[in-house]
Formats: structure tokens, sequence, C-alpha cells
């Protein structure tokens, strides 16, 4: 497989075309945004609390294909799941893109997360994918205020 | 090349008329260029970020280093002589270079930015008070913007802009009807680094000069692409950084009349800026050191010098017909390329091509022609009001020295083909 199908998998291709779950959530419990002021690209993650449960989470933003299935499967990833569970998976996923993860024994709960994990290869495009981790991070803690992956 | 081929360049290279220059022979200057990435030749097209450096400027740092090394205006012992001796022959060299009155008129800095908040922090500031106004343009830099804003901010003065029409051109007739009393200060990008657009800057000081304004410009990508010639152009202030003109990082100049370097504050205290000090008063230095406190860049100022005479050994109208000739040729093969927009059309151009695809975002053509060796920006290129001017996140930019070829931009061409199929 060639450098260019490696990092941009069918997947990543599939979400960056017709994005899951985009648009805004008008009974969103947190919503925060997202910039990445070395490229421009913008996110704003919306989600729908139940307790402790992520109910529904939605985003907008235009971003380069990475930005844009990141938040696309991100989204997909964690509906339903609590929010230890989301802090835990974002701490895998970051460790994956950064390439700090052995992906033999410890890749089952990052599920389509993993079409990812060519990123490690690829130091500055790391940020385009966890932009939109960093903006939910801070909705979850309630940041109001913009995050920046800088 | 072989004999046929370049037979075929020559004929391909008529667009650029009668200019001539040997690319092939001055590619060899460049150690850089003959490496690969990725195992792919590189095809160095980021020159409006940083430009690549002869080896004559690198031998020079390393002669620097190793036989000159010494800090300057304060030793007696010879390696100080020499070291100050070569620093001071930089500066004429400078001085030449933009064709300046006198060698007093040069002050070494940073680079472009410092220049430029040398001159908002002093000259500004002097000037500037509540309620006047300072004219910059839309497509200025980062760097030709913030330092405005803050000394604005401290004196409680406004910022003006001159507006530009779709294909990245100042409007001259607005800019002459926002130049008015109150207005104290211009301050413009002699070539815009995101759109590559030639301001018609002796028109433009003329007009601020028949009023009394004094002129700033950012000459950050003009140097390297233009003949400069500072008593023409009849300009105040002339800035550029030597990164961008095959020379070393950390060094540039301020060229400025002498009548406003002399009446003007200092910038930073220290050693070096001054003629004596006591507890109770200090005088300052004379002109350019008053502006040069502490141990400057001594190994970059020589390494600028350096720069700007291998420079000035190409003839430069030669040069810069023969780089009207890869922007147009590149404008050209870009157009053929589906869903490609060129953000900055303007008649008059320099060294910069911006662009993007319809179906695949800058970032993501940087990372796949990366791969295919190929180096470009991608990113808002510190211009962030330019971006928002043409409703893009960001622009891909493919940037030209004297030293690329046509073969690159054909490189160029192919790897976004590549970037289509891939999102497809
Ligand atoms: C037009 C223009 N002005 C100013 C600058 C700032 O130059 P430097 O970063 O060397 O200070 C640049 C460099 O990107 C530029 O292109």
């Amino acid at each position: 497989m060639s450098f260019v199908n490696e990092l941009y998998q069918e997947v990543i291709l599939d979400h960056n075309r017709q994005p899951r779950n985009y648009g805004d959530l008008p009974d969103a419990t947190e919503k925060a945004e997202g910039y990445n002021p070395l490229c421009g690209d913008r996110v704003t993650v919306y989600i729908k609390r139940d307790g402790d449960v992520i109910q529904d989470v939605k985003f907008v933003g235009a971003g380069c294909a990475i930005s844009t299935a990141s938040a696309s499967l991100m989204t997909e990833t964690l509906k339903g799941k609590n929010l230890a569970q989301a802090r835990v998976l974002f701490e895998k996923f970051r460790d994956m893109v950064m390439g700090n993860l052995d992906m033999e024994m410890d890749d089952e709960d990052l599920e389509k997360l993993v079409v990812f994990h060519r990123l490690s290869d690829y130091p500055v495009r790391v940020k385009c994918a966890t932009l939109v981790w960093h903006a939910l991070l801070s909705a979850l803690e309630k940041e109001e205020k913009a995050v920046s992956t800088e | 090349m072989d004999s046929i081929e370049r037979a075929e360049a020559t004929v391909s290279d008529r667009l650029t008329g009668p200019c001539r220059i040997d690319v092939d022979r001055l590619r060899g200057d460049f150690p850089i260029l003959s490496s690969t990435v990725y195992g792919k030749p590189l095809v160095y097209l980021d020159n409006a970020a940083t430009t690549q450096k002869p080896a004559v400027v690198i031998e020079t740092l390393r002669n620097y280093y190793e036989q000159v090394n010494s800090n300057i205006h304060r030793g007696v012992h010879h390696l100080s002589q020499v070291a100050t001796d070569e620093y001071e022959k930089s500066r004429r060299t400078v001085q030449r270079f933009l064709n300046a009155r006198k060698v007093s008129e040069i002050v070494f800095v940073r680079g472009t930015t410092e220049g430029v908040n040398l001159i908002a922090q002093t000259f500004g500031r002097s000037r500037l008070a509540e309620g006047d106004e300072v004219v910059i343009s839309a497509m200025e830099h980062h760097s030709n913007i913030v330092p405005w804003q803050m000394v604005c901010e401290q004196m409680g003065a406004r910022l003006k802009v001159i507006p530009m029409n779709d294909r990245g051109e100042l409007l001259i007739e607005k800019y002459a009807g926002l130049l008015g009393p109150r207005t104290k200060l211009v301050s413009f990008v002699h070539v815009s680094n995101a759109l590559g657009t030639v301001n018609p800057a002796r028109e433009m000081i003329q007009l601020a000069h028949e009023r009394g304004i004094p002129v700033v410009l950012d000459g950050a990508q003009s140097l390297p692409h233009l003949k400069v010639d500072v008593q023409e152009l009849d300009v105040d202030f002339f800035v550029f950084s030597g990164h961008k003109a095959f020379g070393p990082t950390g060094i540039g100049a301020v060229y400025g009349k002498l009548k406003h370097l002399e009446a003007m504050p200092p910038y930073q205290g220290g050693g070096d800026m001054i003629s004596s000090v006591s507890f109770e008063k200090t005088t300052y230095n004379e002109v350019p050191h008053k502006f040069e406190a502490g141990t400057p860049n001594i190994a970059g100022a020589i390494g600028l010098g350096a720069s700007l005479e291998y420079l000035a050994g190409l003839d430069l109208d030669v040069v810069a017909g023969y780089e009207e000739g890869l922007v147009e040729y590149a404008h050209e093969a870009l157009l053929e390329v589906p869903g490609l927009r060129l953000i900055g059309t303007a008649e008059k151009k320099a060294g910069v091509v911006s662009f993007v695809l319809e179906s695949v975002h800058p970032h993501d053509i940087g990372t796949i022609l990366d791969r295919e060796g190929v180096a470009i920006r991608t990113g808002h290129h510190c211009a962030q009001p330019v971006m928002d001017f043409y409703g893009v996140p960001a622009t891909a930019r493919a940037s030209f020295a004297f030293y690329n070829k046509r073969e690159e931009i054909d490189i160029l061409v192919q790897g976004l083909g590549k970037a289509i199929e891939v999102f497809r």
C-alpha cells in the first residue's frame, strides 16, 4: 500500500466526504470550540448528556480530511459512552496517534478509530486529529472558552 | 540535462523574453537543492517562508566561527578588530544593495518583524497622539499589523486599512482617500507573501509624501525578487529579512532616512547603543548604533553580507524576468488542474502562487505533495485577514526563487493530480 492510502484510508476518506453527526444540537447540554491556529481549522462540538452518559454528540466546522474524519468518527464512537469512558478513549486515541500505543495489545476499545494509527508517522498532522477531542473534553469540563491546539 | 533537452528548455523559456540565466549552474551553488526527501529529489517551493543558502554563505559563517569569532566594537585585540571590520563591511554591502545614501542609514535587526516593531515603537510612538491614524493595507503579514495595533493602542491612535479588489490589488483611489490630516504614517507590504501582488510602491509613496506623510515598506518578499532602490522609491523606511534573501536566519535590516533615524528615540537600552552612562545621565550613541543594543548577530550580519554580494553578482533584472516566467508558467499549469482556484491574480506578481482545490483541503495537499518531495506552505501564511477576504481558512502556496525550474512546477502539478485522485 502506498503511504497515501495508508494515511488516507477508505474509512477516513468516506467520513471526510460524508461526515456523520454533522450539524448543531439544539438541546445540547454542553458546547465547545476548538481552533488550530496553524491551519485555521475550527470545530464546534455539541454534547447532550443525560447524567453521566453522552446521549448525543454532533459537530460543525471546516477542516482538512484528517480533522473532519476524526470529528465524525469520534461522534460515532462516543454515543452511549459515559464520561469516564470518553476520557479513557481520548487518552488511548492520543497515545495511538502519537505512536505510544502497542497496537497488538491495546487497540480493541478504539473500534473504528484505529484507522488513524498511521498518523504517528505524520507528527505535524497529529493535532488535526486531536483538535476535536480537545474541544470535547473542554466541553465536558465546562470550559466555555475556545480551546487551541497551541 | 543533455543538449537536446537543453535546447528544448531554451525554446520553452521564451516566455521570459531575452532573459537568460543558467539555472542548472546556479542550483549547483545551493548544496541542499541536490538532496532527496522520501527518496525523491527535493522540489523546494517554499521560498517565501525561507530561501535556501548558497555555499558561499555557509562557508562565510563557518569561516567566521573558525577564524574570526570575537565581539565587536569593544576589543583592542586583533580578532575583535577583524570581526568589527567584517560586520561594518556587511553594513556597507546592505547600503550598496539598497542604494542607500549613507551607511549609517542601515540598522541591523533580527528580521522584518523586529524591524517593524522597532519603527513602530520609536518613530511611530514619537509621532502618534490620540486620534491620529496609521494606514496599512488589507494584505499585510501579521508582522505589519500587530506592531501598529500595539502602538495605536498605546497612543490612542487608529488603524486604517487600504482595501483591495478580488484579484488582490490595492485600490489606489481608496488609499488616496484614506490619507487625511490625522494620518501620521503609512506602512504596507511591497510584495505580498500570501498573494504575490507587487504593490505600486513608488506611486503610493508619492501620494503619501504629497501630504507630508512618511512611509514604511515591508520588503520581506520584494528584496529577494525585485531590484530595490530606496532612493528611487524615496521610501522613509524599508525593512527586510536576510533569511528570505538567501542569507542566515536571525538577521535583517532596517533602512531609514538619516533625518528620521537621528530624530528617533532608541529602541532597546543596553551596551553598544550608548556613548556614556552614569547613574544620572546616559548619552546615546550615534546612528545606527543607537538602535543596536547588546551584542548583535555578528555572524548573521556577515553572512547576510555574503548573501547580498552573491545576489548582486546576478543580474537582478534578468532574475526578476526569469521568475516572472515561472509565475506565469505556474498559473497556466495550475489552471489546467480541475477544481483549482487561484488566490491572488494581480496584474503584477512576484514569486508567489496561492491556490485552493475544491475537493482537497490545503493541509492534505501539503501532506501528499510532501511525499512527492515537494515542499510547499499550507495555512494562512500569517495573513489571516487575507484568508477572511477570500473566505478560505487556508491556502496552498508555491513560492519560487531563481533556482526553481519549470520541471519542478510540472512535478507540483502531477502531485496535485495525485491528491485529487485520492480524494475523488
Ligand atoms: C511580507 C512579509 N512580511 C514580514 C514577514 C516576517 O518576516 P520575519 O519572520 O523574517 O521577521 C514575512 C515572513 O513571513 C513576510 O512574508
